[in-house]
């Protein structure tokens, strides 16, 4: 990005640590080695050998919603499109792996038993058949959410429906899958989703050596999606995605499509849930439409703004504290609990939009960011006189525009 | 024809309780350009304050009455105290506002669920609105729809005409036409939006109380309409009145005759597809205000 001819236009989000790449302050890549190094210790051997065969399967579970997490990082953090329907996709996956292991463990030729207790069917719907076969369910784990992106977004970003309008469109969408799911009762499970699952290729769930393995799994598919997302976003199409989301137009200006920039961080978003749903199906034994709807869709978000969204592994620790913090006290104090997620979807998002790793790497961010301090003083009208000469025209009756950008002029002078 | 009938009339009167939540919405998305969640929490407030008033006054139709004009106070004190505390802080950053009233709302519906208990309660409609009126040619209304209707062509009368013809109006109309513009003339944008916040919250309220006809009350009632309502905003286009006035009726004839030829569920998918649909056609929405922006 340019940082000597941007007089006006946006500069970065006030969340985003803009030209800092990871949460390591001065991280370099032996440093990255190291973390991961040290993540990859914790994970294999602290974790297990620390922790009960029940505490463990918790720690699967939320394993898997940090994979959600890691891709709305790339999505709303970097890409500033906020999705707040990351449970279709992860729905998506969780679907296609369930359904496949209800076909395995109802064996060759038999109907799953939900079907058969609701009884309207004699044999499987045709959309079911395919996954029958292993080849199919796992591809379209991943591939079917990646589809329905795609489609999606190719679409939307197009037309350049974004901010808040993406926003709303995607939560509709979250809407729309579970009305459908629980409309179809007969073949989908309805309310209830999917459950009882079993078998694991093979493998019996109720084998606590099992869970261990699923644990292991998971474990390695995080670490996995972790050094593919880092590879991402220090890669020049990150930076061209971090530009997307600071000043679209003027990426557009500069010769590239930021909707394919935009599809692109979309896709791999939906990706990552959909394997992530797909390992949470055997970790827990059911998906269901509660998993999906959207309410646990912005769940997903609260966690991402908690650890800091623009970050690598922010979003991360953020969802495994989340949903740890939601276990621990929901049980004990189920109304407190909603409060207190209230609270930190208030309290995170308007006066920590950086989110924990803000915190972190307090001390090098004073440089980066002069207006740090001054955010919540500054009244929005006060454009300083002299800026703002060559795009005037933001603000006023263009609202996505403005998509969690600030506003221009608001925050210029800063890069000049 | 009289089951094509009901369902389009069925069909008109969602459109009018989406119209009264999303008139409130496209007022305060389209001058302030917020997104807020807890509009749905409005509801909710309106209608447990329809309630709670018959509680204390046993009138049915009386307690109706007065439930309108007392919701819309309560709804729209609601929404000042959140614009002046929360909302005026995050004016450039919507995204950020949408999460942040999210999280109002789930400690409204924690409230909620605190104060009057989580399973839904119910009021008791007058007798003048439970019947059918019945029309020539073996046609009949259901009252209650009817009244919602009539609810919401007043709250759209008596908007356009104070939008139009008060200098109150003309304040919010310049202040959406172009923001700066409106302050360097001296209009106080500021105070003009809390009132805006206040009208838009209100008119929320009023939807709670007709909705308190049609259904139960529960904590999360707002939810779900609220996203209806928004995705109403959307592709109506912001900034004025009648691109939401037309969707809304649309879209509830929409669903209701998807719902007749399909399922409940199908038609929904059938809805967000043809709002997709229609988005490539036209992605401000349907009326747009003409401005220079790049977008």
């Amino acid at each position: 990005m340019s940082t000597v001819t941007a007089p006006t236009g946006r500069t970065p989000d006030p969340a985003a640590g803009g030209r800092r790449r990871n949460l390591l302050p001065g991280a370099g890549p032996a440093r990255a080695a190291a973390g991961f190094a040290l993540g990859a210790a914790l994970l294999f051997a602290v974790a297990p050998l620390a922790l009960s065969d029940f505490r463990l399967s918790l720690l699967a579970k939320y394993l898997c919603l940090a994979m959600v997490a890691i891709g709305i990082g790339i999505a709303w953090g970097r890409g500033g499109m906020l999705t707040l329907g990351q449970g279709v996709f992860f729905g998506l996956g969780g679907y296609a792996m369930a359904m496949h292991l209800k076909l395995a463990d109802a064996g060759p030729g038999e109907l799953p038993d939900f079907m058969q207790l609701y009884g309207q069917l004699d044999e499987l719907p045709w959309w079911w058949r395919p996954f029958a076969s292993p080849w199919f369910a796992l591809p379209a784990t991943v591939l079917l959410p990646m589809a329905v992106a795609f489609g999606l977004g190719s679409l939307v970003f197009r037309r350049k429906v974004r901010g808040a309008y993406f926003a709303i469109l995607s939560q509709a969408l979250a809407m729309a899958m579970v009305i459908l799911l629980v409309g179809q009762q007969g073949t989908t499970g309805g309310t209830n989703g999917l459950t009882d699952i079993q078998g694991f290729f093979g493998y019996a769930l109720t084998d606590p050596v099992n869970q261990r393995m699923v644990y292991f799994v998971i474990a390695g598919t995080l670490l996995a999606l972790l050094l593919l997302a880092r590879q991402l976003i220090q890669s020049r199409y990150g930076e061209l995605l971090v530009a997307v989301r600071d000043g679209e137009e003027r990426v557009r200006f500069l010769g590239y499509d930021p909707a394919s920039v935009k599809l692109v961080a979309y896709v791999v978003a939906a990706g990552m849930a959909g394997l992530a749903g797909a390992l949470f199906v055997p970790a827990v034994g059911i998906i269901s439409p509660a998993m999906i709807g959207i309410v646990p869709s912005i769940e997903f978000v609260i966690g991402v703004a908690v650890g800091g969204r623009a970050t690598l592994l922010g979003p991360v620790l953020g969802a495994v504290a989340v949903a740890w913090a939601k276990t621990a006290l929901s049980e004990r104090f189920p109304g407190g609990w909603t409060y207190l997620q209230g609270l930190m979807f208030v309290l995170v998002v308007a006066f920590l939009p950086g989110g924990l790793a803000a915190l972190v790497g307090l001390g090098r961010q004073r440089g980066d960011d002069p207006d740090r301090r001054r955010w919540w003083r500054r009244r929005r009208r006060q454009v300083p006189a002299g800026v703002g000469t060559t795009v005037p025209v933001e603000g006023a009756g263009t609202p996505e525009a403005t998509d969690g950008a600030g506003l221009a002029g608001a925050r210029t002078g800063v890069t000049a | 024809m009289t089951v094509l009938f009901g369902q389009l009339f069925t069909g008109v009167s969602i459109g009018a309780v989406l119209l009264l939540i999303a008139l409130g919405l496209a007022l305060t998305f389209g001058q302030m350009n917020v997104i807020n969640m807890a509009h749905g929490e409005f509801i909710m407030a309106g209608a447990y304050t329809t309630y709670v008033l018959q509680q204390t006054i046993t009138g049915a139709g009386w307690s109706l009455l007065v439930a309108l004009p007392v919701a819309f106070v309560v709804a729209g004190t609601m929404g000042v105290l959140l614009e002046v505390l929360l909302i005026r802080r995050l004016y450039a950053r919507p995204l950020d506002t949408l999460l942040v009233t999210w999280g109002v709302s789930l400690i409204l519906q924690q409230l909620a669920r605190d104060v009057f208990g989580s399973p839904n309660v119910q009021t008791r409609a007058p007798d003048l609105l439970t019947g059918n009126i019945a029309l020539p040619g073996g046609l009949t209304v259901a009252t209650n729809r009817l009244f919602i209707l009539t609810l919401a062509v007043a709250a759209v009368v008596a908007l356009t005409l104070a939008l139009r013809l008060t200098p109150l109006g003309r304040r919010i109309r310049a202040v959406v036409q172009n923001r700066d513009l409106a302050a360097v003339s001296g209009i106080a944008t500021a105070r003009v939006d809390r009132t805006t916040f206040f009208i838009g919250s209100g008119l929320a309220g009023l939807a709670g109380v007709a909705l308190t006809l049609l259904g139960p009350i529960g904590p999360t009632m707002g939810t779900n309409l609220i996203i209806d309502a928004f995705l109403v905003v959307v592709v109506g286009g912001i900034g004025q009145l009648k691109g939401s006035v037309i969707v809304a009726f649309a879209l509830g004839v929409l669903q209701a005759t998807g719902e007749y030829l399909t399922t409940l569920s199908v038609a929904k998918v059938l809805v967000f597809v043809a709002i997709v649909a229609f988005l490539q056609w036209r992605p401000q929405g349907l009326f747009t205000l003409r401005t220079r922006s790049l977008a």
